[in-house]
């Protein structure tokens, strides 16, 4: 099959153009192109090689040169009369998928390819010689018999990325916006509002490339629809709010599946940004990928410090954010805010854990990668146990801090997330108490009779008097555990080895009216 | 020069122009209670001042099935075809 070469036009050391393909009207001998760099040891021994073939009339040589001081110096280095073409923004090149240079290639008028040489191996430029420029005087004898060829500039990692960023076919279809150099980029990405009110990392077109390198998904395809403005999320917008966030590329999986989550009907994401509670979403990262990208489970794993966890969780919010238009002011509207809206991503600690682990509870099979997002209003509350030696009594102080959640008296309440830290583990392990047993403990401990749930006049909140008062006197002394189910309690294991002290996240409105935790298996 | 890509979801804002205000209220009121605590009180009082200042209006009394999500399609659709007027008790 013909293999017609990318047309191009580049001008010479002096300025001059030269279109390739010619076409059958302006040349009546085949082109010869050959893609030279200065500093390429073989480029320089094949020059004098190329000015004969320019001599001798039987072909027409165009030399592309990948920087245009290369060409100059190669210009008089070699005495060089034939046409040293200027690419040294490396378009040609990369059209061409250079890899080695030189790279000759012998065209027809049309430009289809005729022949090629990489590198120098002398028996096969005689050769070349012999069959399409006979006419040219070469001292073979002087030449050495093979040289390697050298790496096109094009190879160079940095300028790959730009120039697959910048090329027709390139994977990025979003807007370009280009920041005057007088302007102070921080400051742009901030006064566009494209910030959670910290800096973030500019999202250039080669970040953003490398960032799409964490994911074998199109670039193109949509994830989810973000509320409030039900904006198509696709992997490349999701990519560019990685890079603003800080991610690495092999992040963007997880990026991906967390958004697949919150983005789902059962999560609902558009009342969690919008409750004045304040929610936001707590993503706990379950299965071997958490290894894989550096996540930290251990010493202060609720805190900062590690990227992974850090970028991740922000990643999600600046997408929600920027790509579905949620904004404190506008749909956001928490009366106080938490922290958590910055971000709250962390792994569990499987393996210090003699219990079930998250994803494995929810369906998912050990070896899988799961992130599960939990709509949560605030945290990590902390329960302080450090005299406790018997699970049941350590189950009865997490009991009591989990009646803290919104109002010691707001009970019936749907999800809380404890993470148990290792210390507290081994007093619950030492009993034998399973993840069931604490939740049993918990809802036992906190069952209180309605008519203990009231409002008083000294403490609001909890259950109406009006409500109790009509209810039959049997009805208010019924029993009334902290959780609507002993399901709604999830557990999981992190944090350091030293200290007694387990974390507690509270819920927002639960079940259909409000938020149900939501798991996504990440790709692999 | 630095060249960043558009975080967002790079919709140009729609104009929307505002329906014609008219001089009175008349035919069907539409009250739309959002579902938060209290809201229904805000409404009921509403429904009852509206009864006294327009004797000719309709009220018609809706409510979303939860405030935290928006009001399903057929909900909207019921107080498009039926009303001239919605009023929507929010809270907080």
């Amino acid at each position: 099959m013909t293999n017609t070469l990318p047309p191009f036009s580049l001008a010479d050391t002096a300025g001059a153009n030269f279109a390739f393909p010619a076409g059958p009207t302006r040349t009546a001998t085949p082109t010869l192109l050959c893609f030279v760099k200065e500093d390429c040891p073989t480029c320089n021994l094949v020059m004098p090689l190329l000015q004969a073939l320019h001599d001798s009339g039987d072909v027409t040589v165009l030399a592309p040169g990948q920087t245009a001081e290369g060409n100059l110096v190669l210009a008089e280095r070699h005495h060089l009369t034939l046409p040293l073409l200027d690419d040294s923004i490396l378009k040609v090149s990369f059209a061409y998928d250079v890899e080695t240079v030189p790279l000759v290639l012998l065209a027809d008028a049309e430009g289809a390819e005729i022949d090629r040489l990489v590198g120098f191996d002398r028996a096969e430029w005689q050769a070349f010689f012999a069959t399409h420029a006979p006419n040219a005087t070469v001292d073979w004898q002087a030449l050495p018999s093979w040289r390697p060829g050298c790496g096109s500039l094009t190879q160079d990692p940095v300028v790959a990325e730009r120039l697959r960023a910048e090329s027709e076919n390139s994977p990025l279809r979003a807007r370009k916006i280009e920041i005057a150099p007088a302007d102070d980029v921080h400051e742009f990405l901030f006064d566009q509002g494209f910030t959670d009110g910290l800096p973030v990392v500019p999202p250039t077109p080669e970040r953003v490339l490398r960032m799409l390198g964490g994911t074998s998904r199109d670039p193109q395809q949509v994830v989810a629809q973000i509320p409030p403005n039900y904006a198509p999320a696709t992997v490349e917008k999701i990519a560019i709010n990685a890079v603003l966030a800080g991610c690495r590329a092999e992040y963007l999986p997880v990026v991906i599946a967390a958004l697949e989550a919150i983005c789902t009907k059962e999560f609902n994401i558009h009342g969690v940004n919008a409750t004045t509670m304040g929610a936001s979403p707590v993503l706990v990262v379950n299965g071997p990928i958490r290894e894989r990208i550096g996540m930290n489970m251990r010493l202060g794993v609720l805190g900062q410090g590690t990227r992974a966890n850090a970028a991740i969780g922000r990643a999600v919010r600046l997408a929600v954010r920027n790509i579905g238009g949620a904004k404190p002011g506008g749909t956001e509207r928490s009366t106080l805010g938490n922290p958590m809206k910055f971000t709250m991503c962390f792994p569990e600690w499987e393996e210090r854990s003699p219990w079930t682990p998250l994803h494995v509870e929810r369906g998912f099979d050990a070896a899988d990668s799961v992130v599960t997002a939990f709509a949560m209003t605030s945290g990590p509350a902390l329960c302080v146990d450090q005299s406790s030696r018997s699970a049941r009594q350590l189950a009865g102080s997490f009991a009591l801090s989990l009646e803290a959640a919104h109002h010691v008296r707001a009970h019936n309440a749907s999800d809380a997330l404890l993470v148990v830290s290792p210390e507290h583990v081994d007093t619950l392990w030492r009993d034998q108490f399973t993840k069931n047993d604490i939740r049993d403990h918990v809802q036992r401990v906190t069952a209180r009779p309605l008519a203990d749930l009231v409002s008083e006049d000294d403490i609001g909140g909890g259950l109406p008097r009006e409500r109790l008062e009509a209810m039959p006197p049997e009805r208010r002394q019924r029993l009334m555990p902290k959780f609507a189910a002993k399901e709604n309690l999830h557990i999981v294991v992190a944090g350091a080895e030293a200290g007694k002290f387990s974390g507690i996240f509270h819920g927002w409105a639960g079940g259909e009216i409000g938020s149900i935790p939501v798991s996504r298996k990440i790709d692999s | 020069m630095t060249t960043i890509l558009d975080p967002t979801d790079e919709r140009v804002p729609v104009a929307r122009s505002v329906t014609l205000r008219p001089g009175a209220v008349t035919g069907s009121v539409a009250l739309l209670d959002i579902s938060k605590p209290r809201g229904n009180v805000l409404l009921d009082r509403l429904e009852q001042r509206l009864a006294e200042r327009l004797p000719g209006a309709t009220i018609n009394r809706y409510a979303k099935p939860t405030f935290t999500k928006p009001a399903p399609t057929a909900l909207r659709q019921d107080i498009l075809a039926n009303n001239d007027f919605v009023i929507e008790a929010l809270a907080d």
